[in-house]
């Protein structure tokens, strides 16, 4: 039940959004997608958009990068080349292990950082050459855009959301 | 928003302004066309840089040997500068991350800044570490890559290893941080670019980012992850930076307390160096609602307070120094090493620019004065150069055996380079300040309505910061004029 057509209501204040928001929600209307030039805070709540589990991924990415550090020291410093370096100790490990903190430290941020920035950037489908596609630039600035999809009842919505303070409410074809 | 704020707090954004506003006042230094002033700064600085890299090309060329380095002082002007440099950086951290954690809303004014001084300063350290080498083409020898050698490896063990780990994860790390946190405002600039080049680059520069509420849900959850993450990796990255002299056994290196004492030092420093340069951007970049009177004074505030942190650390290096009841410590510190050797007037200098200069920012008169804030970063700066010296070159001058006794004086190219490194930055901070959005957009739109000078008169006054909305479906226009 895809339908062609969208309806576009700006408004230009974020707490009479919310407001907007909660109120097509109440309608049990399906919002498509909310623009805003700044996070509106409470708007995932009130859209009712599923928590981000980002913070998980850069938890295990950050495991991952910790064993790394403890697999690659322990690896180059006691299997491969177990040599005496100044006296430090090189028959396991652990006896040689304080000297490996700072590294393991380091790489477990790295994986940590890195892995779960990319990570936000694939899931939100962010890359260099990657076309921006908010419907209208005004809603970079000072403007913000509630997509609602139409199903034979265009007239009921509008009404209601000329209701809740929309500034200007546009009917779309999305191809 | 809704949010309560008590009456006490000081508005964060001056006069009366809009959404709009802000866009407009963020975009006109990127909009408009540099001036004479810039045009003549910049060209100092690229001056300096030229001059700066033709003493880098001169060193690799001929050999360290041109530097005033000797057999006994191996290390001076350059791992000097790169711990000054490095420690500049770590403000910026402070302030996107520490202050983040904390929720300060004042932050949000300069941390765009904050993080571009970063990133810029890790740079000019990250050329120390490089070219102090005697072989630097052999530079990457430092990375732990499978070879040709039977699989030669690095040893784990050095703090200089720790270093090239510390430094290049704080750099990719700052940078991603800092870029992520550009995306709304580089989409803001590309959403308003009316010249066809400007808009492709800055939608090359945006990521495509259309600004959905989910976009931004995960953009919050990001930035507050990279906080925490932030926060200990700019307190391990100096921290590895002090180990370099912490782990060694040279009395007056060989000290516990180097780690959180060089990480006050570098927040002191770092602050201070924000301050040198808000004090100018503020006014030729006209954000002088966005970076108030305030801002100021919260810095110098933060700047007192790093400030008594490294005060407290000489005064237990001395009491140690007495206490170990070492000769070699008690020689370095006590006796003609630090205060009345040869280097005395570096000593003295460290003691006047760090520890009693910044104590005038106790009066609030003076930390609330934009020109004394200036004089007294600048001379933080000087000030926390000289500490580091002082440490390095001090310590290395009389170690434990006298005939090994010597002094060190820097050549020109030494000089040279330090000041390349100074004209780089300049270079690069005033392309950024030329192309970049300077304060951060987006999130300074969310604290309009909680710390807004004319939101919170109005709160005041009992009137919501919410329009009502009349049955047109527009909202009240009374809400501005």
């Amino acid at each position: 039940m895809e339908s062609s057509k969208v309806i576009h209501a700006f408004y230009n204040d974020d707490e009479v959004l919310m407001d907007a928001v909660k109120a097509v929600k109440a309608e049990h209307l399906h919002i498509e997608e909310v623009f805003c030039p700044f996070p509106v805070h409470g708007l995932d709540k009130a859209m009712g958009l599923a928590p981000t589990r980002l913070a998980i991924t850069a938890f295990l990415y950050g495991i991952t990068g910790l064993a790394f550090a403890i697999w690659m020291t322990n690896y180059m410093m006691i299997q491969d080349w177990p040599q005496d370096i100044g006296g430090k100790p090189n028959f396991s490990w652990w006896a040689n292990m304080p000297a490996f903190v700072p590294i393991m430290f380091e790489l477990t941020v790295f994986f940590a950082a890195h892995l779960m920035v990319i990570t936000f950037y694939m899931r939100s489908r962010l890359w260099p050459f990657k076309e921006a596609e908010n419907p209208d630039p005004r809603t970079t600035d000072d403007h913000f855009l509630m997509e609602i999809p139409v199903n034979n009842n265009e007239a009921k919505i509008i009404d209601l959301l000329a209701s809740t303070g929309a500034v200007e409410i546009n009917v779309v074809d999305k191809h | 928003m809704s949010h309560y704020e008590a009456p006490i707090r000081e508005p964060l954004v001056l006069g009366d302004k809009s959404y709009h506003d802000i866009t407009e006042d963020i975009a006109k230094p990127i909009e408009g066309v540099a001036n004479k002033n810039w045009y003549i700064a910049f060209y100092i600085s690229l001056a300096a840089t030229l001059w700066g890299f033709g003493c880098i090309f001169y060193t690799i060329g001929t050999g360290i040997g041109v530097w005033g380095l000797n057999k006994n002082i191996g290390w001076a002007w350059d791992i000097t500068n790169f711990v000054w440099w490095v420690g500049i950086g770590h403000a910026g951290t402070l302030i996107s991350a520490v202050l983040l954690l904390f929720r300060q809303k004042w932050r949000m004014a300069i941390n765009r800044s904050a993080e571009a001084m970063t990133i810029f300063a890790v740079f000019q350290a990250g050329l120390f570490p490089l070219i102090h080498m005697g072989r630097p083409w052999n530079g990457y020898w430092v990375l732990p890559m499978p070879n040709q050698f039977g699989s030669l490896w690095v040893n784990f063990n050095s703090p200089l290893l720790w270093d090239v780990f510390a430094i290049s994860t704080y750099l990719s790390v700052s940078l991603v941080f800092w870029w992520t946190g550009l995306l709304p405002d580089f989409a803001m600039i590309r959403d308003r670019a009316v010249k066809p080049f400007q808009k492709k680059i800055y939608a090359l520069l945006s990521f495509g980012w259309s600004g959905r509420a989910k976009d931004w849900q995960r953009f919050e959850e990001v930035s507050l992850v990279l906080a925490g993450l932030a926060t200990p990796l700019v307190l391990s990255v100096h921290t590895i930076v002090s180990m370099d002299f912490a782990t060694s056994i040279n009395p007056g290196w060989h000290s516990t307390i180097f780690p959180p004492y060089f990480v006050a030092g570098a927040i002191f420093s770092g602050f201070a160096m924000v301050q040198t340069l808000l004090g100018i951007m503020r006014k030729v970049t006209n954000l002088e609602d966005y970076i108030t009177r305030m801002h100021i004074e919260y810095m110098n505030i933060v700047i007192i307070l790093t400030g008594g942190i490294v005060a407290v650390a000489y005064a237990t290096e001395f009491f140690i120094a007495w206490y170990t009841g070492s000769p070699y410590e008690n020689y370095t510190y006590l006796s003609v090493g630090a205060a009345t050797g040869p280097y005395a007037w570096a000593f003295w200098s460290l003691i006047l620019f760090n520890i009693i200069t910044p104590q005038l920012l106790w009066i609030k008169k003076f930390r609330r004065s934009f020109v004394i804030t200036f004089i007294i970063s600048i001379a933080i700066n000087i000030g926390m150069w000289f500490e580091r010296f002082d440490i390095i070159a001090i310590v290395l001058s009389k170690g434990h055996l006298p005939s090994t006794w010597w002094r060190f004086e820097p050549t020109f190219v030494d000089v040279g380079i330090f000041v390349g490194t100074i004209g780089f930055f300049g270079v690069l901070f005033l392309l950024y300040a030329r192309t970049f959005p300077v304060i951060a957009q987006a999130e300074v739109k969310t604290i309009l309505k909680s710390s807004g000078e004319f939101y919170k008169k109005r709160r005041e006054q009992g009137i919501p910061t919410k329009p009502a909305i009349n049955v047109a479906g527009t909202t009240d226009k009374s809400n501005k004029e």
